[in-house]
């Protein structure tokens, strides 16, 4: 395998104007083109800081970010744009991409092909169920072409029906199409499930301390008992760094 | 056979959530359009009608006071089916609506851009949005005689009342409209990698549309009151009738049965504008974006 880098951090740090505390601490990180790569971490660990960062939605205070072609951030909540269909939310991003006019719809409809929501495209976000909402949402980041996704906890507002079936759709896109992905979350065993490597970032400062190569053989099931023995283990380290801030 | 099995779970995973899917989605259902439906939606604001026509009746039948004050409903039908014969209604009504709308569009031109400029620039927030609610409040009839000194007995005089009457309150609308945004949509917007005249363009413009909307109609229903305002001050007969000086012979010449139909006429026109325009247009943008409970 050869190891180009995907995304690289340098020394990452991030405190925020009137507030002492330092949300990152010098985070030094390099993500090899093609790797899946889960951060995890309890709530104030600056997950969702640490993305907007690498998305370009926020300045670090010092260190450098350098990512190796386009960046796209999937948040929590799908963010489709209520007065579009589904096609034309996806058609926009292909827009602000640059893509021409005549072939945008034939894009989106492909892109909504590889999500499994050939039939959407004319359907309004609100006639979606929330899986399906979020499966548009990942279509419209690849329509940005980008070659990182960045994922903020996308699943953790689904059912686990939902969830479990978002997680194979996500690791055949990442399979598909080459991506590298960061991907947020405080699931240990999401994190397991989907990551080649699983981080676990402290809380305030957030730094890293520990990370994990996941080998479990793919495809892996969220109930496989190897994915249930390393998620216990990496759950009694998050245990630790949660008691660690006990008064 | 694992190389078979390991198809079939491809595959499976398109069929199961195609199956979730369809049990998830909600069908839109289209409700059918049926006689039946529309007398039993309708029928309650005809039974209220009918009530206060009754009422009015009777407060005439047991000679509260005397008819020249309170003339029964058979009188103001008389007196508008005169005035219909006479032809004094409709031209009435006609220069009304017509000076209404035009007094709209213009006012709709200028809010909207002015909205625009007070959300985005922060100088423009600051100095002119006290000064747009301030606007808002003051009655438009104050504008009358300033504006009758401005520009004499002219339709500029109404337009100039109907423009400072209905502005504030579209401006106002959009300028909420866009507060209102929830910051997941900028923030979308921008991961998008959106200019920031395309993200007004295809962002923050149709994400304020309903709060535009509203700032719309408050704004049609000033630029209506205004129009009136307007109307019944400034008599010309360079201007023509409208609604407001047919209140105004109804008032020189005593006539009740005239005043009461002329408030009828201006009662009845503005509802039809707003069942006719404003509400087909709310039924579709809430529709579409799933706000609408019916």
């Amino acid at each position: 395998m050869t190891e180009t880098s995907g995304l690289v951090l340098n020394g990452l740090s991030k405190r925020f104007s009137g507030d002492a505390s330092t949300v990152l601490d010098n985070i030094s990180l390099s993500i090899a083109e093609g790797e899946f790569v889960c951060l995890l971490g309890a709530s104030g660990c600056g997950k969702t800081t640490l993305l907007n960062l690498i998305a370009g939605l926020d300045e670090p205070t010092s260190g450098t970010i350098s990512a190796n072609g386009r960046t796209s951030l999937i948040f929590q909540e799908p963010a489709l744009f209520p007065w579009l269909t589904a096609g034309k939310n996806i058609e926009l991003a292909l827009k602000a991409a640059g893509v021409e006019r005549a072939q945008r719809k034939e894009k989106a409809q492909e892109l909504l092909r590889l999500v499994h929501l050939d039939k959407s495209y004319d359907q309004r976000p609100h006639e979606l169920s929330g899986g399906m909402k979020q499966r548009v949402a990942i279509a419209r980041a690849l329509a940005q072409e980008s070659k990182i996704l960045l994922l903020d906890e996308p699943f953790a507002a689904l059912d686990a029906i939902t969830r479990d079936f978002l997680h194979e759709e996500i690791s055949r896109v990442w399979k598909e199409r080459g991506l590298t992905i960061v991907f947020v979350t405080h699931n240990v065993r999401e994190a397991v499930r989907l990551g080649q490597r699983v981080l676990l970032l402290s809380s305030r400062p957030g730094r890293v301390i520990r990370e994990w190569n996941i080998d479990i053989a793919q495809p892996r099931n969220i109930d496989d008992p190897q994915v249930a023995v390393l998620a216990s283990e990496i759950t009694a380290e998050l245990r630790q760094e949660i008691r660690r801030h006990a008064r | 056979m694992p190389a078979d099995f390991e198809v079939q779970e491809v595959d499976d995973l398109a069929t199961l959530e195609s199956g979730l899917d369809a049990l998830e989605s909600s069908g839109e259902q289209e409700k059918r359009f049926t006689l039946k439906r529309l007398l039993l939606k309708s029928s309650p604001a005809f039974i209220a009608i009918a009530v206060v026509l009754g009422i009015w009746q009777l407060l005439f039948a047991l000679k509260v006071k005397p008819d020249y004050v309170i003339p029964s409903p058979q009188m103001v039908w008389n007196s508008f089916t005169t005035q219909w014969k006479l032809g004094m209604v409709w031209p009435a009504v006609q220069n009304s609506i017509t000076r209404g709308f035009i007094g709209f569009a213009l006012s709709i031109a200028i809010a909207t851009p002015l909205g625009i400029l007070v959300s985005q620039v922060k100088f423009a927030r600051l100095a002119l949005r006290p000064v747009l609610t301030g606007l808002q409040q003051l009655p438009s009839v104050a504008w009358v005689p300033a504006a009758i000194i401005w520009f004499g007995l002219s339709p500029s005089t109404i337009y100039c009342v109907v423009i400072l009457g209905a502005t504030p309150s579209i401006a106002n609308g959009l300028v909420s409209g866009i507060d209102q945004i929830p910051p997941l949509y900028l923030r979308a917007a921008k991961v998008l990698g959106l200019s920031r005249f395309a993200s007004i363009r295809q962002v923050v413009l149709p994400a304020a549309f309903p709060g535009y909307l509203s700032g719309l109609e408050q704004g049609w229903a000033f630029a209506w009151r205004s129009l009136m305002a307007a109307e019944l001050i400034a008599i010309s007969p360079d201007l023509g009738a409208g609604l407001g000086q047919l209140l105004e012979v109804g008032r020189t010449l005593g006539d009740m049965s005239l005043i009461v139909m002329s408030i009828f006429l201006i009662l009845i026109t503005g509802i039809c504008v707003e069942r006719l325009f404003f509400a087909p247009i709310r039924k579709r943008v809430f529709r579409a974006r799933g706000l609408l409970v019916e």
